[in-house]
């Protein structure tokens, strides 16, 4: 196995594991949780490699200057990173305790047993501890990544299903969110904003500033940056509505309001090949010679993290110093960011974790953090929370991009693909505020280009790396004996885009395997054999057939009027493999009912099995409600889809029962999970609707409309 | 500024609010009751669930001068310390929560609704939900412990 990054850049034993006098032991991880359970992986791992008690492992909020810098908490990656090295870190620790005390009690490492954190000597009946032997003090040893780990079968809670170490908090309501955090002297903060990217300010009745600033209501201006603090939350808000009405805008050209699909096939845009799941700098080839046996277009439109708590953030200025509490998903990355937009040294900014509403990727949690350090920079002194308001949620997160993926194959005579060219077209991906040249981080951040002295969005060149953007799982896992894959980076598209959950990964899985299922037919076979006449991964094939076991996508058992699909994908070719049966039913308002689903997955080792279920469930349900509701909407004046009236999410009226089937595959390196049914999910639908209306659906979402029109083509 | 006087959780607080103040505004900020979560404002996500009378009711509009006369409960208010509600536990024991967010929300809506239910099932709880968003897709398990508690409650009324 390659080296763990996170062990590379934080090799110290210290980093990440210190036993405290209390009995317990603090584990320091970089990566935060998000709902996605990692701390309560990181408590069993860390718990069965000492032999002690999960309830005495606490697991540390992430903050800057602590805890281990390990990037983003993204890419499927905190098991594959954090739950590795933390198991390691503990592995190690267990190794050298045991050898001190070994010394201590002048007996063999070989005749102690460890029960709890006590060690006890067989031959001599003499006793120590973790603690008596380490609290308190640092080990000052590397984290050894061959230190043996203890056999699988004496592990007494990696494997089993865990209850959620926040579960008690978040349902008896107690405060738990960043957004439940109350300092005294707190001020509560709201945004101003434009209509859209493009407006500014052109001027502000100073009549209502001065009205506001005599109610004692702290009006910030920054160039076109308007916020809003009180003492009284409420009269925050209130504040913010009476500010926007002063407000005037020049609103410019507006939004360019062309087709999106349009303008992506029209725009300036940077082409590449991409061979093994990386791009290379090389021309692109021209498609292979001779009549393809099918070709179709796929599209999938903006879509939203649309986390369910706007995004929020707590600032304090004081003394030079900056301390922001921030649900950002990379601690380190946005202090640089910050740091670079302040011209202040890294060290003098401070950034602390703490949970926020799922965020599904790049959200609006590091503008958020940027907005209310400017504010409180302004008002320096004490802690100043701002919470965006919903409609700000909807329409200035960075979306996921929209794409279109033409496919094409033929088949030869043996009904086997014979040539196969895929080409996606999408944006960025990676705007996430990693520092760089000309203040880069700085400049991702929101309120950036809004300021007094403005930083433009930079514009991105094409991300080189395997399976990463738009190129994320365009290369297919089936053996396929000519592939011509192609990314479009498409320039000047309209909206606002960032990593969202699975990136490209959504849409070109969704095109591969619903064009799969083009082929099968064409080439008169079910959509299981299939793929697997295309397959040789052992592992790929297991999920496919495992899943099919429960529940045949060639429907042979299927009851009336309703069809069944399959989807199937092992995430960036790297990850979790994952195989999804959808069975849905299409009423007459042209409604997808989704009626049964099963996946079949192999994550690697099961560290929490509840967790690995949760994820991979999780991600069926929001790449259902993508597939099935939602696109951005958008014209001249801005983003339209401001609330959840105007841009519907899935319900629990709509969601199927679930069969989830977890592949054990021992002990085999962790792969993460939280984005690999997502793809599989959105070809599944489309492949079970196909199945029972006879209908292919190639556009996302499949709305009634969509329905309709495919019925009319 | 004005003085609102509220019966939440069986006790009677008299706070100094604006009474067009939203209800769910003075039980975060001058109860300090965190549980009653602000995820729309627009009573589009059900985040913010409370019960007055035993009703399930939406926080984050309705001015707190509405609720003087009635009893508030909010999901502080389902069970004492070291207890749970039945629809807590069942939660507790399916997992049902991925970030939690929308969590106390659903708790406090299948409480209304088990507690209102002459014969509680699990189209009725699902009804119970309309209006009430989770984004991180935790449906499965949430439906998990819905199962439990209507199964529970034919088994035992």
């Amino acid at each position: 196995m390659a080296a763990n990054p996170s062990l590379l850049s934080n090799p110290a034993l210290d980093d990440w594991l210190a036993f405290d006098a209390g009995g317990t032991v603090t584990v320091r991880s970089g990566k935060v949780d998000i709902g996605q359970r990692i701390s309560t992986a990181v408590a069993l791992l860390v718990a069965d490699e000492l032999d002690i008690d999960p309830g005495r492992v606490e697991v540390a909020r992430v903050e800057t200057g602590r805890s281990p810098d390990e990037g983003f908490t993204s890419g499927s990656q905190s098991m594959a990173r954090t739950g590795n090295a933390v198991r390691l870190a503990a592995a190690t620790a267990r190794r050298h305790l045991l050898e001190r005390a070994a010394r201590m009690l002048d007996v063999d490492v070989a005749a102690l047993e460890v029960d709890d954190g006590a060690i006890h000597s067989r031959a001599t009946n003499r006793k120590t501890s973790y603690w008596e032997l380490a609290a308190g003090r640092p080990f000052g040893i590397d984290v050894d990544p061959a230190a043996p780990l203890r056999p699988r079968e004496a592990l007494g809670h990696v494997g089993t299903a865990a209850t959620a170490r926040a579960m008690e908090a978040l349902v008896r309501g107690r405060p738990y969110f960043l957004h439940d955090m109350s300092l005294p002297g707190m001020l509560h903060a709201r945004m101003v904003r434009p209509p859209h990217y493009h407006a500014r300010l052109a001027a502000l009745d100073e009549a209502v500033v001065g009205r506001l600033a005599a109610e004692g209501v702290e009006v910030v201006r920054d160039g076109s940056f308007l916020a809003v603090a009180a003492a009284d939350e409420y009269a925050a808000v209130r504040a913010a509505e009476r500010l926007a009405a002063a407000a005037s805008w020049d609103i410019g050209g507006g939004l360019e309001t062309r087709d999106i699909y349009e303008s992506l096939r029209a725009n300036e845009r940077v082409s590449l090949p991409v061979v093994d799941g990386t791009p290379v700098e090389a021309p692109v080839p021209p498609p292979a010679d001779g009549a393809a046996t099918l070709e179709a277009r796929y599209e999938r439109p903006y879509q939203m993290h649309g986390s369910l708590g706007p995004s929020a953030a707590m600032a304090n200025f004081a003394d030079g110093l900056l301390t922001i509490h921030t649900h950002s998903q990379g601690v380190y990355v946005l202090r640089a960011a910050l740091a670079e937009a302040f011209g202040m040294e890294p060290g003098a900014v401070r950034t602390v974790h703490a949970p926020g509403a799922g965020c599904y990727g790049h959200n609006g949690a590091d503008d958020a953090a940027f907005d209310a350090a400017l504010i409180a920079r302004a008002l320096p002194g004490g802690p100043v929370m701002l919470k965006w308001m919903r409609g700000e949620e909807h329409a200035w997160e960075p979306y996921g991009s929209c794409a279109s993926m033409d496919l094409r194959a033929s088949l030869d005579g043996d009904g086997r693909i014979a040539a196969w060219s895929h080409e996606t077209y999408s944006d960025t991906y990676s705007m996430r505020p990693r520092p760089g040249p000309g203040r880069m981080g700085a400049a991702r951040l929101l309120s950036a280009r809004f300021l007094a002295e403005p930083l433009a969005p930079p514009v991105m060149g094409p991300a080189m790396g395997r399976h990463m953007g738009i190129h994320r799982n365009l290369d297919p896992l089936y053996d396929l004996p000519q592939k011509r894959l192609v990314k479009h980076l498409v320039r000047d598209m309209p909206l606002r885009v960032s990593a969202l959950r699975s990136l490209g990964a959504y849409a070109n899985v969704f095109a591969i395997e619903s064009f799969m299922d083009e082929l099968a037919g064409e080439a008169g076979c079910d959509p299981v054999s299939f793929r697997l006449r295309h397959l040789s991964d052992p592992r790929g094939r297991a999920v496919i057939e495992a899943a099919a076991a429960r529940l045949d996508p060639s429907g042979a058992d299927c009851p009336e009027g309703r069809g069944r699909g399959l989807g199937f994908a092992q995430y960036k070719n790297s990850a979790a493999y994952a195989a999804v049966v959808m069975e849905v039913s299409v009423s007459d308002a042209a409604e997808i009912r989704l009626e049964r689903c099963v996946i079949a997955a192999d994550a690697g080792e099961i560290v929490d099995r509840a967790g690995l279920a949760a994820q991979l469930e999780g991600g069926v349900i929001q790449a259902a409600s993508w597939t099935l509701h939602e696109a951005v909407a958008f014209d001249r004046e801005g983003i339209t889809s401001r609330d959840w009236d105007a841009y519907p999410i899935l319900g629990f009226d709509n969601a199927p029962s679930f069969e989830t089937v977890l592949i054990d595959p021992g002990r085999q390196p962790f792969l993460g999970a939280g984005e690999a049914t997502a793809g599989p999910t959105a070809a599944a639908i489309a492949n079970a609707v196909h199945a029972a209306t006879g209908l292919r659906l190639r556009r996302i979402p499949f709305t009634p409309e969509e329905v309709r029109a495919a019925a009319l083509a | 500024m004005g003085r609102v006087v509220l019966n939440v959780n069986g006790a009677v607080s008299d706070v100094e609010a604006d009474p067009a103040t939203p209800l769910i505004f003075v039980l975060r900020n001058e109860l300090g009751l965190m549980g009653a979560k602000l995820g729309c404002g627009l009573e589009q996500c059900g985040a913010c669930a409370v019960m007055a009378d035993g009703e399930k009711v939406l926080s984050c509009v309705r001015a707190v001068s509405e609720f003087e006369a009635r009893a508030i409960t909010t999901v502080e208010g389902l069970a004492d310390d070291g207890d749970f509600n039945p629809v807590q536990r069942a939660f507790l024991e399916a997992g049902a929560a991925q970030c939690g967010y929308c969590t106390s929300g659903l708790v406090v809506a299948l409480t209304a609704y088990l507690e209102a239910a002459e014969r509680p099932d699990r189209r009725g709880a699902v009804e119970a939900l309309e209006g009430h968003l989770c984004r991180c897709g935790a449906h499965a398990d949430v439906l998990r412990a819905v199962d439990r508690l209507v199964a529970g409650a034919a088994d035992g009324g």
